[in-house]
This record gives structure tokens, C-alpha cells and sequence, in this order.
């Protein structure tokens, strides 16, 4: 990265990171706000590899790989419930899980 | 040459990540997300992680994107369950990009002033490749390392539990 400054990544990163969080709160479907909690990780772990390569130290990539494990249990838990919602319900709408009484 | 690279995969990962976000169909959708990762996997390269960059496709691009394909074709969702409020959305969308993108960027120009320009530390030997991040883990972060399958034990019997088909 000797031609990149590191500013650049981490301005990539909020960038990635903010797109995601708007994917989670406007989009009504439980799939696509599931994917833009992805995106939010993912902008996260970018911060995390630039931050290791600034420093010269590894600790971030041990952060990431947690955090890819973190998010690889996150997405099965979350696709059951959708799952379950959807054969609870026949829809993904956010809006009718207003009320969480079974 | 790195700066090219750097700028044409930043260009696809964002747009990767708005179509994500734009897109009607969880399909695309998820099909864009794969774009939005595997981008992101070529920066990790030009960070010089590389064991990182293959994990990410290994398992976010490989594993989770499955899951997620498989799950909207499981589905098999109708077309009126695919809603898109757009006017609620530019509404509370566009606040909160404004907001957050702007306390996010000038939090980073706050930082990055004790940097020097530019500047990054020289390189130990074995940085990214497989076996330095191996030793890394499996010595000093062997047990968070371990604590982890706990965690993936976790996830597996709540799977199990809440997508089960219940009786009646």
C-alpha cells in the first residue's frame, strides 16, 4: 500500500458501513436487511485489516477471522427466524412483526 | 499500479453494496453482496492479508452466500412479499446517511492527523501468510480461538430449535 494512503480505506470502509446501516433501516424484507447487516461487518473488518497493516501488527486479523465466525453463526440463527416467520406469517414484511406475541 | 487497483475495486465494492441495498430482488441482491465481498477480498490483498482475503471467500462468499440463496429459493417467495416503501425510505435513509457518514468521516480525519501522511510500519516477516496468522492464533489467542466453538455450538442447536417444524 505504499501508494495508498490509509485515510482512503477507512473512508471506504464508513462509506460500505453507512449504505449498511440505511439497507437496515428502510428496507421493509427480513432477507435484504440481513445482507446489509453483512455489509455493516464487513465495512467493520476492512477497518480492522487497515488498521493491522498501519500498525505492522496482526492482532486485527485475529480480530476479523472472530468476527467472520461471529457473523457466519449470526446468519444461520437469523435465515432460521426468518424461516420460522415466514412459515408463521406467509411474509417477510417487517412491519407485521410489530407485535412479538408468537 | 496499486492505486488503480485500490480505486477501481473501492468503485465495485460501493456499488456492489447500493445494489444490495437498492435492489427489488433478494437474488440480485445477494448476487451484488457477492461483488461487494469479493472487492473487498482484493483490498485485503493490497493490505497484504492474504490468508485473510482467501478466508473471506471461502466463507463469506462461498458459505454465507449459500446460505442465503438457499433460503430465498426455499421460500420460494411471492412477488407481493417484496415490498419497497420508497418514500419512507428516502425519508429515514437519507437522514441517517447524512448523519452518520459525516460523524464517521470527520472522526476519521480527527485520527488520522497522528499519522504521519501516508506512513505505514515496515512489514515483520511472515505478515498475512497462513503461518503467521496460525502462530498469532494459536498462541496468544488460543483461547478466545477455542471459546469460539462454543459459540458455533450455540448457533447450531438454537438453528436447530427455531427452525424445527413444530407440531399442530
Amino acid at each position: 500500500m505504499s501508494g495508498i494512503a490509509p485515510e482512503h480505506f477507512f473512508v471506504l470502509s464508513a462509506i460500505l458501513f453507512v449504505i449498511g446501516a440505511f439497507g437496515v433501516i428502510a428496507r421493509k424484507n427480513l432477507i435484504i436487511v440481513l445482507m446489509s447487516l453483512e455489509l455493516m461487518l464487513n465495512a467493520a473488518n476492512l477497518a480492522f485489516i487497515a488498521f493491522s497493516r498501519i500498525h505492522a501488527d496482526m492482532t486485527g486479523h485475529i480480530f476479523m477471522i472472530m468476527s467472520i465466525t461471529v457473523a457466519a453463526a449470526e446468519v444461520a440463527v437469523g435465515l432460521a427466524l426468518v424461516v420460522a416467520v415466514y412459515s408463521h406469517r406467509d411474509s417477510l414484511d417487517i412491519d407485521i412483526l410489530r407485535m412479538l406475541k408468537g | 499500479m496499486e492505486t488503480v487497483l485500490f480505486y477501481l475495486f473501492a468503485a465495485l465494492a460501493v456499488a456492489g453494496a447500493l445494489l444490495v441495498v437498492i435492489h427489488k430482488n433478494p437474488v440480485s441482491s445477494a448476487v451484488s453482496l457477492v461483488l461487494t465481498l469479493f472487492s473487498t477480498a482484493v483490498l485485503f490483498v493490497l493490505l497484504s492479508a492474504h490468508f485473510i482475503a482467501a478466508i473471506q471467500i471461502l466463507v463469506y462468499a462461498g458459505a454465507i452466500m449459500v446460505l442465503f440463496l438457499f433460503t430465498v429459493m426455499f421460500l420460494n417467495l411471492k412477488p407481493g412479499a417484496l415490498n419497497f416503501d420508497s418514500k419512507n425510505m428516502a425519508f429515514k435513509g437519507s437522514l441517517l446517511l447524512a448523519g452518520l457518514f459525516f460523524v464517521g468521516y470527520f472522526a476519521i480525519l480527527a485520527y488520522s492527523k497522528t499519522f504521519p501522511e501516508g506512513s505505514a510500519a515496515a512489514l515483520p516477516e511472515g505478515f498475512g501468510t497462513v503461518e503467521g496468522v496460525g502462530k498469532t492464533l494459536f498462541t496468544d489467542y488460543l483461547l478466545p480461538f477455542e471459546l469460539t466453538s462454543v459459540l458455533i455450538l450455540a448457533a447450531i442447536i438454537g438453528v436447530v430449535a427455531i427452525a424445527k417444524r413444530r407440531e399442530s
